[in-house]
Order: structure tokens, then C-alpha cells, then sequence
């Protein structure tokens, strides 16, 4: 049959955020796919190294809506590393405790979009009500439904009642039944089951070499998790069990996930009942002395690092970030392999992108062919009025116009 | 134990219970009390230190002066991103978050709010404010 | 008075099949809704999509086959109304009737699907093109079934005509049970003519955006949605004539109530089947119909043979 090349994205019904694939099919089948990613390029690196670190801290919380805390608490605590800064551990529990109920929308709000993207509605109906009652909880506790702001350098911001934590208990109890429905909805609906098996397959070794990260690597019995293996906030002290699945495909991320939620049930029980008394925060310097950290944390989509390097001045001199989303899309185009169109939008589902995390930049150094440069921020501004020069578009006279009607 | 139709039990139990949703606008509905939603200042507190402008992370609070130890506040509605660090900031609790988020506007200039200093004591007979031509006369 | 012109055009024709059709969509969204926990459209949303869809501006490809391209929705939206024509709604006299009907309403009732079918073919998109195999994919693997299960209990009544079919069964009412197997084969058949999910592979909207009518938009679609709901209708009174045929001599007035109500019940089923799947993929959907669906066709076509030998 002859090659058609159709493509998904920028701009299409299955993908929730902007970026391209360019996918070559022959019939039904998908031959190759040809990625090309930086459409959410917002420049917040950039944007870091002109605000002081409190600023920061929300900047790097609204890099995700759904994995906002996972972006501040990880930078907050490489500046903290920086810094030499203790944080109390009734604010550890505290920030674990928020990235747990984080992890628990961000997987049910995926369970919803899985159903979405195989046509059953329902699913994502029945899933997105009952995450509600997460948000809501989120919303009494720190302030807002996402971009929860708990963060500040050197703890938290807000402290909890004994009534507030005794009424999670209450939520959990909720929580744990409907999703036990759903692993039964998961395991038994057989249209279901038919959609998401033998999809999107990544055998451990590609999983293992093309770096897949979080709930995607586990599926291929990938087991790294970043809470067990390097513990941050509180996790040294609780207690759970890391989820691994040996199937492989798409199914496989979905029980990994569904399971997920239940062991995160269980450590919210017991940070509840473990939570120390004490401050919520220390008092931490506008000046940070020079020094450079990296920090790792497990957002819900696998494992996020931060890399800070601070130079004594009240604004940090880089910030880089390497969402979990950006490790998993390099194994896409190997999953897609001989599968056909309509298990596309449900594999790129699969790894649970997060395209705003993404983009940032990245050097690449070519091994053969064209050599790459970097430009300076002055060198780059003058490339762009040469580019649109050549091509005759001037912008000179609206620039004059533009600082005339600032400076009124 | 494969079935097709594994739900059907459940959505017809959901058929007979109350919906879900909710009909907003005409129910409306109320965020919890620590939602941060439209700041709040009070003028008389203010003493003129400016932190909140220094830690806002998009200058949307302007602080001016408009008389001895009187300030007022700039607030843009649509530059504030809601985050409340200049309620931590302030040393003495003059900014204040509410629960109204709401502010939707069709108009720019309305998402501008000015919290004016309150007026001068009625008190002060002996000086007046402002320095009225008749008086040199 | 040409009492002809007042049935094709006002009752039961194009004006009350209109209302009906959106009465019907109406009925199958509440339902939906309710069926997930939700509120769900007001009444009269069907009727203001209707609107809106018509008042908008029609944006035709330069690389489309303009005439075909315009032509196909007046083609299935006739297509439908003559269909239904043929079948007895409230009493055994429908508008036409003659020996054979039974496999014209079938065969109208195709027609649809080809013009779904020319529509994304002469919209030369790329994801009208994918939309547009896969209809005549689907149509391959369902319409066996759909027509087999209907004949069924066409041999057991001994005539091709919906009319004398229907005074059959209303002179030996015990003879519809044994048809029950042709009922369910017939409603999953219908579900994929109908192209509701679980097979609205052609119009997957997350995979192919729009599937056969990406490129539609304004008057022309309106009329596309318009004839995708007369035919859910149509649909549902045939089954609902051939499967259920009670109340055919309770006169005009019992008799059309009877009519909604047999209409609503079949709705309320198609439904409940859209709420509780997921979507299948075309060559998993191929591989049901011709696995399960025909067998069960022919085990009925079987049944009847007996039954018609006894009878």
C-alpha cells in the first residue's frame, strides 16, 4: 500500500499540549515516526536568573500544572543543599504529605485521559469526580487547587491543624474504595483490556537504554525509584513498596499507576500518625553563598532534577531543569513500532506527557555533519532582526513607535 | 475474569443519585476559607517597607506614598498570580487574602484596584492638609 | 387535500421525524449524563446546535469535489426519510408498504453509510480518507449480521412486507420470544451502523480529529447531524416494529403511544451500551462481527427455519 504521512500535532484532539509527530503510515500501520518537540518553550530557565530565589520558587511552580510542587520542592531543596540550611522535619512531612495527595490526582487524572483517548468517557467521567474530592482537599489545605504555593526556602508556609490531618483519614477511607472499583474496572472490562494490551511495546533492555523514567520504566521492570533509592523529604522514614509490572506495554503502566495510587493511600496513613510537632520553617538568607546543587525528586511522572548554581548575589546564576516527560519521549517512537494509528494518542498517553515540563533547551552536539553554536542573548536578538531583514520585514519603525508609547 | 459491560451495575446505581455536577453560574459556589483569592490591604498598617513589592514574582503590588506615614496600594488583578507571599512578606499583616476569585473583566483599566489611604484625622483643626492660597493671605 | 404530500412532508415525515430525531438525541445525552453522575444538556440543545450549526459559515476545500462533496448530506438525509416510509409505526398500514420492504429499508438504510463514505472520499483530506475506508470497513462487518437478524423473523411470518409481518406476530404474540437472540444481535448491529462508540471507529475524534467529516462545517454538517439522528430513529423503529411488534391493533391513538415507548426503551439500550464500552479498533471490530455477531445471526436464521417448519 502506498506510504501516507499523517500528522499528529501541533494541534490535535489526542494531545492535550502542542508538539509534533510526524507519523508515516503504510494502511494501518505505522512505519516511522518523526518527532519534533519545543513547542511550549516559555524560557523559564532564562526567567529564573532574573528573579530572587523567592520569586523563584513560584516561577519553577508553574513550569507544570499538575506536577507543580514536585518543580518548587526540588528546587527548594537544592537551594537549601546550597546554602547548608536544615529543614525542620515537621515541614518534611508536611511537603511529602502534599506530594503524595500531588501524585494521587496527577494518577487519576491520567486514568481519566487514558479512558478519554480509547473512546470510553465514562471512565474519565467517574475518575475526574472522584479526583475531585482530591482537589478539593488540596484547596482547604494550602490555598488553591493547583500551584499549592507550600513551598517557601527553608520549609513550608502554612502549618495544619490535628483536625485537618484527622479529616484526610476520612478522605483516604473514600479514595481507597473507588479506586479498588477501578482496578477491578481495569482488570475485567474487556473492551478495555482489548485497547490497552500489546500496545505500545518497550522490552526491559529498550526501556533500560533509552532511559525511561517513573511509571513508564516500571512497567518494563525498570526498578528505580527516586523515593526509595535516594530519600528526600520524609520518605527515609515510611514506609512502601515500589511498583514494578513485567508486561511491558501500555497495560502494564496502567495497573503500575492504579497501584501506585493504593500504596500512596498508605503512606498518607502514616505520615497522618507519624507527623512530628515543632517550626514549620527556618529563616533562610536573601544571599545564598556561591556553590552548585543538583536534587532529585519523583514526581508522578518519574524522575525530575534540578541543577542550581548560586553566586553569592540574591538571584541564582543557572537554574536547569530535566522533566521526567523529556527521559520517557525518546522510548515513543520505539513503542510505536508496528502498532496501528488508532493505538497512537493511547501510547503517547501512555508515558503521561507533560509537554510544558519538557521544553527547555538543550544542546545537542551533532558527531557528524553541521556543528552547533551557542548564541549570547545579544548575538541571538541581532540573528532575529537580520533574519526578518532578509526576508524584508523591518520591524525598526514599530520598535520607535512602541518605546514612544512606553515612556508616556 | 474477562466481562464486557463491567460497569453496567455501577452507572445505573449512578442514574438514581444526585448528579455530580453543578450548575454554575446559577449555584453559586464557595472556595474554602484559606483559598488565596483577591488580596486585601489595609491602609492604616502600612508602614512603607516596600518587601511586598520586593518579593512579588510579577510586580503586581505598587506601594506609594501620599502623605506622612499614609500609604495606598496599586494592586493589578490580572498581573498577581495569587501566590500570597506578600501576606507572608509583610511584617505587619496589612495585606490580606480573601476567597473571591471571580474577577473575571472585559475591560483592562477595571483590573486595576487602588486601596486609597484612609482620609486624614478630622481632629487636626489646627493644621489643615493642604496648604490653601487664602491662608498666605 | 393530497393527503400523500401532508405524510412525506408533516406526519410522520419530514416535520415530525425532525422533532422526533431530536427528542430522540435529547433522550440519548440525558441519559448519557445521567448515566456518568452529571447533569446533561437542557431540552432544547439539539434543536440550538441545529441552529448554530446552520447559521455558521460553510468552508469548502479548493482540492474537494465540490458537487459531491455538497450533494452527499441531501443524499443520506433522503435516503433515511424514504426509509422511513416503509415502516408501520402505530398501526399495520405504513405510508408504503409491499411485499419486500423489509429488505428496501435495509438497503435505504445503507445508503447513509455510502454517503458517509463519499463524503470523506471527496473531501481529499487525509484524515477524511482514513475516515472514510474505515466506514466501508465497518460496514462490511456489520451489515451481515444486521440483515440476517432481521430476516429471521420475516421466514417465521412467511412474507417479505413489515406490515403483514407485523399482523403475524400480532395474531401468534408467543412466536416473538423465541426471535430474542435476533434482538440483541440486531441492537449491537445497529450500535455499528450508527456509528456510536463502541464503533465510532470512523469518527474517532482522538485519533483522526473528525474522521469522514473533518472538512464539513456550517449548513452541511448541520444537515449531516440531522441525518445521523433520523437514522438512530429510523433504526430503532424498525427493530422496535420487527422484535416488539405489540400493540399494532390498539388503534391510532394507544397505538403511537406505544410507538414512544418502544422507541424510548430501544434508545435507553443503545445508551446504556455507549456508556459502559470503550472504542475497538476496526480490525478488532471485523474480527467480533464476524466471530460472534454472524454466528449468532445464523444460529437465529436457523431457529427460524425450524419454527417455520413447525408453524
Amino acid at each position: 500500500m502506498a506510504r501516507v504521512k499523517i500528522p499528529i500535532g501541533p494541534q490535535h484532539p489526542a494531545l492535550k499540549e502542542p508538539e509534533s509527530f510526524r507519523i508515516t503510515l503504510s494502511g494501518e500501520r505505522i512505519v516511522e515516526t518523526d518527532m519534533r518537540l519545543g513547542y511550549n518553550h516559555r524560557g523559564v530557565e532564562k526567567a529564573a536568573e532574573e528573579r530572587t530565589y523567592v520569586q523563584d520558587v513560584y516561577l519553577l511552580e508553574r513550569v507544570c500544572g499538575i506536577c507543580s510542587h514536585s518543580h518548587s520542592t526540588c528546587f527548594a531543596q537544592a537551594v537549601e543543599e546550597i546554602a547548608g540550611l536544615v529543614v525542620p522535619p515537621r515541614a518534611q512531612y508536611i511537603r511529602t504529605l502534599i506530594a503524595e495527595l500531588e501524585r494521587i490526582h496527577s494518577h487519576l487524572l491520567w486514568l481519566g485521559v487514558a479512558g478519554h483517548e480509547v473512546g470510553f468517557d465514562t471512565l474519565l467521567m467517574y475518575s475526574w469526580r472522584d479526583r475531585e474530592v482530591v482537589m478539593d482537599t488540596l484547596a482547604s489545605l494550602s490555598g488553591n487547587r493547583v500551584n499549592y504555593g507550600m513551598n517557601t526556602i527553608g520549609g513550608v508556609r502554612r502549618d495544619f491543624t490535628r483536625e485537618q490531618l484527622d479529616g484526610l483519614l476520612k478522605v483516604m477511607d473514600v479514595l481507597e474504595e473507588r479506586t479498588k472499583y477501578y482496578i477491578e474496572v481495569a482488570t475485567q472490562e474487556t473492551t478495555l483490556i482489548n485497547r490497552l494490551s500489546g500496545v505500545g511495546s518497550l522490552s526491559h533492555e529498550d526501556a533500560v537504554s533509552l532511559g525511561a523514567v517513573g511509571p513508564t520504566g516500571r512497567a518494563s521492570s525498570v526498578d528505580r525509584d527516586v523515593r526509595r533509592d535516594d530519600p528526600y523529604a520524609a520518605y527515609k522514614d515510611l514506609s512502601f513498596k515500589v511498583i514494578t509490572d513485567t508486561h511491558n506495554d501500555v497495560y502494564g503502566r496502567t495497573l503500575v499507576r492504579v497501584l501506585e495510587l493504593m500504596e500512596s493511600y498508605k503512606i498518607i496513613r502514616q505520615i497522618v500518625a507519624q507527623i512530628p510537632d515543632g517550626p514549620v520553617t527556618v529563616k533562610a538568607p536573601r544571599k545564598i553563598p556561591a556553590g552548585e546543587a543538583v536534587s532529585r525528586y519523583e514526581a508522578p511522572r518519574g524522575e525530575d532534577v534540578h541543577f542550581v548554581k548560586a553566586n553569592g548575589t540574591d538571584k541564582p546564576e543557572r537554574v536547569k531543569v530535566r522533566a521526567p516527560t523529556l527521559a520517557n519521549l525518546h522510548s515513543v517512537s520505539k513503542m510505536l513500532e508496528n502498532n496501528n494509528l488508532a493505538d497512537v494518542p493511547i501510547t503517547l498517553a501512555a508515558i503521561d506527557p507533560c509537554f510544558s515540563c519538557t521544553d527547555r533547551m538543550i544542546r545537542v552536539r551533532e558527531v557528524s555533519g553541521t556543528k552547533s553554536e551557542i548564541l549570547s542573548w545579544e548575538s541571538l536578538r541581532l540573528f532575529g532582526i537580520g533574519w526578518y531583514l532578509e526576508r524584508g520585514v523591518d520591524f525598526s519603525a514599530l520598535n520607535a513607535r512602541l518605546t514612544r508609547l512606553e515612556k508616556k | 475474569m474477562k466481562k464486557p459491560g463491567k460497569m453496567v451495575c455501577e452507572v445505573l446505581k449512578a442514574s438514581l443519585k444526585k448528579p455530580a455536577t453543578v450548575r454554575y453560574p446559577h449555584v453559586k459556589f464557595e472556595m474554602p476559607k484559606r483559598f488565596r483569592g483577591k488580596l486585601k490591604f489595609y491602609p492604616e498598617r502600612c508602614i512603607g517597607c516596600k518587601a511586598c513589592m520586593r518579593d512579588c514574582p510579577s510586580n503586581a503590588i505598587k506601594i506609594t506614598k501620599v502623605g506622612e506615614k499614609r500609604f495606598e496600594a496599586e494592586i493589578d488583578l490580572d498581573k498577581c498570580i495569587y501566590c500570597a507571599q506578600c501576606v507572608d512578606s509583610c511584617p505587619k499583616a496589612a495585606l490580606e487574602a480573601t476567597t473571591e476569585y471571580e474577577l473575571a473583566s472585559t475591560d483592562r483599566r477595571k483590573l486595576k484596584v487602588i486601596f486609597h489611604a484612609k482620609p486624614p484625622e478630622a481632629t487636626d483643626a489646627v493644621a489643615p492638609e493642604k496648604d490653601t492660597p487664602e491662608d498666605s493671605v | 387535500m393530497a393527503w400523500p404530500l401532508f405524510w412525506i412532508t408533516v406526519f410522520p415525515g419530514f416535520l415530525f421525524l425532525c422533532l422526533f430525531a431530536w427528542a430522540m438525541e435529547y433522550v440519548d445525552r440525558k441519559l448519557y449524563a445521567k448515566l456518568q453522575n452529571r447533569i446533561g444538556p437542557p431540552w432544547f440543545q439539539p434543536f440550538a446546535d441545529f441552529v448554530k450549526l446552520v447559521s455558521k459559515e460553510e468552508i469548502i476545500p479548493t482540492e474537494a469535489n465540490s458537487l459531491m462533496f455538497k450533494l452527499m448530506p441531501v443524499l443520506a438525509l433522503t435516503a433515511v426519510l424514504t426509509a422511513f416510509m416503509h415502516i408501520p409505526l402505530w398501526s399495520s398500514k405504513p405510508i408504503i408498504s409491499f411485499e419486500g420492504s423489509v429488505i428496501v429499508v435495509v438497503y435505504l438504510l445503507t445508503l447513509p453509510t455510502l454517503a458517509f463514505f463519499l463524503a470523506g472520499w471527496s473531501s481529499s483530506s487525509l484524515y477524511s480518507t482514513i475516515g472514510a475506508v474505515r466506514t466501508l470497513t465497518q460496514l462490511f462487518a456489520y451489515e451481515v449480521p444486521l440483515l440476517l437478524a432481521v430476516l429471521a423473523p420475516a421466514l417465521v411470518a412467511h412474507t417479505w412486507s413489515l406490515g403483514k409481518m407485523v399482523e403475524f406476530y400480532g395474531a401468534h404474540p408467543l412466536l416473538t420470544l423465541p426471535n430474542l437472540i435476533g434482538f440483541i444481535v440486531a441492537l449491537v448491529a445497529l450500535q455499528g451502523k450508527l456509528e456510536r462508540v463502541p464503533f465510532d471507529i470512523p469518527e474517532a475524534e482522538t485519533e483522526i480529529v473528525g474522521g469522514t467529516f473533518t472538512e464539513y462545517s456550517g449548513r452541511l454538517l448541520g444537515l449531516f447531524r440531522l441525518a445521523i439522528d433520523m437514522e438512530m430513529v429510523v433504526g430503532a423503529s424498525l427493530v422496535a416494529a420487527v422484535f416488539l411488534p405489540f400493540g399494532f391493533s390498539l388503534g391510532p391513538v394507544a397505538g403511537f403511544v406505544l410507538y414512544l415507548v418502544k422507541v424510548l426503551f430501544v434508545v435507553f439500550l443503545l445508551a446504556l451500551l455507549r456508556t459502559v464500552t470503550a472504542r475497538l479498533r476496526i480490525e478488532q471490530m471485523v474480527e467480533f462481527c464476524w466471530k460472534f455477531l454472524a454466528p449468532a445471526a445464523l444460529f437465529q436464521i436457523l431457529l427460524s427455519l425450524v419454527i417455520n417448519r413447525i408453524v
